[in-house]
């Protein structure tokens, strides 16, 4: 059996990023289904109100993510990649039931297996874009010919509101399999932990680049 | 260096978010200051430069009310010829209608779904037509002598017109007393403006139901402005006049976009501390939130069924009153339902109005023939969404014809064909068809007609004004009616919103099945390895 050892893979704002834009997701479903008026929680008015500042707070967010994948290189974590993705499927079709082992192994320059890069790529490229776009002209649109604060004219909310709906039922299913998903690490919980802490047990590779990289890390986090 | 970082690990973790909520739940102090100004603007009572007690041409004795006319000219000598050009006396506008070219509109000729109309009825009607003998056809609209000044300008609040004299005042005995009257001649007050904008239709808010003598007296509760708690405000602060042209429309009779009153001229354009509110202002006119209901005080009449006019008891026609007091059935008039409290309607309006003329045929295919047409459409760039009391009923037509009857209403005697005096409809047509020389095939029946009136008055306090819930709402929303455009909170594509749903149940479905299934494998090599143990 590999020996696991304890590595730092979540630094610090990537997890401020990850929870607090966990938060704000949590946040803007909560009020945006109650404007859609499928339930009442909060009151309409407020319900606007809260769901208009978080999601200011989620585009700021998404701009210091963006700084932030792009200066640590931590984008490449997202390309995809079709080497093991049929092994991966398999895996939580078939070898999970049979404590097969993972067929991917999570390593500090490749933390995502290619299931999840194809998920969380078309996360960030497809799903955010379109609710912060969609979003954007729900707040910014004006109604055809609006006077002094005209900005954006669209004649018609019905297609941006349809976007908007359909887009939040995908990211609600997103985080819904997400949050079951966190289950099937080396153990159950530690998955979350890691994303607590930074903190995982991970198995330990000859892989020089990591070694390397490990040393790196091992030095800022001390 | 580590320090620091914790440092600022800690500040985004913790006291950024703190902050984003703390002022992000912030609510803003209301900024009063443009109201303030108002206030202190409009109690300023008008101080009059003249002391007309003091003209001794107004203290003569006037043989009739034509030489009250003449005096007040010889010194205001262009505002006659102001009136001659005003629609308080005309009592119709010249105006472009596309689909009709240069129409000669108003009141004079138009119909309605309460008395129908004025024509061949001139001598009761007349009462509230600002001049002196307009009996019939034969009125000369150019002689300024034919004004009356009085009727507008008294301060007294004595002076009344006599019932059915067409236009002028009780002459001789029990006549006004115009050394008083003539001696307070000044702006119109409320009071002016109310003997005939107030009692319309027959009777005190009959018609409009949001302008009635209770506005007189009432508090802010009533109507914010013109509340004697409030800025106690006169008709005429708002809608001032220059040369005798009024700001203000009615569009049960006017059909052009111009000469309107606006809230946005004292309170701009974007009155709100809310950015939010603002920003449907482009889109909805100020009434349509602040004013959620009207006839606060007495009741309005929402329903007319001319149809059961004319029944007898004991061979004389009669009235019943409801338990309030008002009438519910009079033979010369026939079924009416009153309400209080009304939500108004809504519709889209750009500001101009096509009319329905007694020439026009109608198509009584239609639930409701339209007495008046209010245009406007999501789509327009001049329309926004205001409120409306709707009037509905039933008044005779010509079931040959398909035109809307005229009808002779009233005479000075009976035997004339008057219906109100006669109880008889056939020739009551007859007579009114003929005054407005119109075709009478012999054959009529009763058409249920609606007419449009927006509601501008009884405006509430602010915290009375509409809630986000009462239009954003699945079902039965105040704007339920208007389905030309998206609102969030009421439409939705229930396809799209059951597709979103299949979607979340079958992930979650997918979940449990296979956390089933992990569990079971796990619980069965469990037991195998106790077995191989």
């Amino acid at each position: 059996m590999k020996k696991h050892k304890k590595v730092y893979v979540y630094q610090g704002f990537e997890r401020f990023w990850h929870w607090n834009q966990a938060l704000l997701i949590f946040i803007l479903a909560l009020t945006g289904f109650e404007i859609h008026s499928s339930y009442t929680f909060l009151g309409f008015e407020t319900a606007v109100d809260i769901h208009n500042k978080a999601a200011w707070g989620f585009i700021i967010l998404i701009i210091f993510a963006i700084f932030w994948h792009f200066t640590t290189g931590e984008w490449k974590q997202y390309i995809p990649t079709t080497k093991n993705l049929k092994a991966q499927a398999e895996f939580y079709l078939l070898g999970i039931f049979k404590n097969a082992p993972h067929p991917t192994e999570k390593t500090l320059i490749s933390k995502l297996n290619p299931l999840q890069r194809l998920v969380y790529l078309g996360l960030k490229i497809l799903m955010i874009p379109v609710m912060v776009i969609s979003g954007l002209l729900f707040m910014f649109y004006r109604y055809p010919h609006g006077n002094e604060i005209e900005i954006i004219n669209i004649d018609n909310l019905e297609i941006i509101a349809l976007i908007h709906t359909a887009g939040a039922f995908a990211v609600i299913a997103f985080v819904l399999v997400h949050l079951y998903l966190i289950t099937t690490g080396h153990t159950i919980t530690s998955n979350l932990k890691a994303m607590i802490s930074g903190w995982e047990d991970l198995e330990e590779t000859e892989d020089e680049n990591e070694v390397a990289d490990k040393k790196e890390n091992d030095h800022e986090t001390k | 260096m580590k320090k620091f970082t914790k440092a600022i690990i800690f500040f985004l973790a913790v006291v950024a978010p703190l902050l984003i909520v703390t002022v992000a739940l912030r609510k803003p102090a209301p900024d009063h200051a443009q109201l303030e100004k108002l206030r202190a603007q409009y109690p300023a009572r008008h101080q009059s430069g003249v002391d007309h007690s003091k003209m001794e041409i107004l203290q003569q004795d006037f043989k009739n009310p034509h030489q009250i006319t003449e005096a007040c000219l010889s010194c205001h000598t262009e505002r006659g010829m102001e009136l001659l050009h005003s629609s308080h006396f005309t009592w119709e506008r010249e105006a472009f209608i596309p689909g009709r070219g240069v129409t000669y509109l108003g009141k004079k000729n138009l119909l309605n779904n309460y008395c129908t109309g004025v024509q061949s009825n001139e001598g009761s009607c007349m009462k509230c037509h600002a001049g002196y003998g307009w009996n019939d056809k034969a009125f000369d609209f150019t002689n300024q002598l034919n004004i009356d000044c009085v009727v507008c300008h008294d301060n007294t609040g004595t002076y009344a017109k006599a019932t059915g004299g067409g236009g002028y005042p009780v002459m001789g005995e029990g006549g006004p007393d115009y050394k008083k009257i003539l001696g307070s001649m000044g702006l119109p007050k409320s009071e002016n403006c109310g003997n005939c904008h107030f009692l319309g239709g027959g009777g005190n808010n009959v018609k409009h139901g949001d302008l009635e003598m209770a506005l007189l007296k009432a508090g802010r509760n009533v109507d914010v402005h013109m509340g004697v708690d409030g800025a106690h405000m006169n008709c005429v602060d708002c809608h001032s006049a220059e040369n005798h042209q009024m700001k203000g429309r009615y569009y049960g009779v006017s059909s052009t976009n111009d000469q309107r009153m606006s809230c946005e001229e004292c309170h701009t354009a974007f009155p709100h501390q809310k950015s939010i509110l603002n920003e449907h202002s482009i889109k909805v006119a100020c009434q349509t939130c602040h004013i959620p209901v009207y006839a606060k005080v007495n009741p309005t009449k929402m329903y007319w069924d001319w149809s059961t006019a004319t029944r007898k008891k004991d061979g004389k026609g009669f009235e019943e009153k409801d338990a309030e007091g008002n009438v519910t059935y009079a033979s010369i008039k026939g079924d009416f339902i009153w309400q209080k409290n009304v939500e108004p309607e809504y519709t889209w309006f750009n500001g101009t109005a096509d009319h329905l003329l007694l020439t026009d045929k109608i198509d009584t295919t239609q639930a409701f023939v339209k007495i008046n047409t209010l245009n406007g459409a999501y789509r327009d760039r001049n329309s926004k969404i205001i409120p409306m009391k709707v009037h509905r009923g039933k008044q005779p037509y010509d079931s040959k014809n398909l035109t809307i009857i005229q009808t002779k209403l009233w005479d000075k005697e009976k035997g004339k064909g008057a219906l109100w005096l006669d109880l008889e409809w056939e020739r009551a047509i007859v007579e009114g068809m003929k005054y407005v020389d119109m075709p009478y095939s012999g054959q009529h029946g009763f058409v249920a007609t609606e007419m449009y009136m927006p509601v501008n008055h009884m405006v509430s306090v602010s915290s009375e004004a509409l809630s986000c819930k009462e239009c954003h709402t699945r079902e039965e929303g105040r704007l339920a009616t208007l389905t030309d455009f998206y609102m969030p909170g009421r439409d939705r594509n229930e396809w799209l919103d059951l597709g979103g749903k299949l979607v979340l149940l079958g992930s979650l479905f997918g979940i449990v099945v296979h956390a089933a299934i992990r569990i079971m494998a796990s619980r069965r090599r469990k037991l195998a390895q106790q077995h191989k143990a």
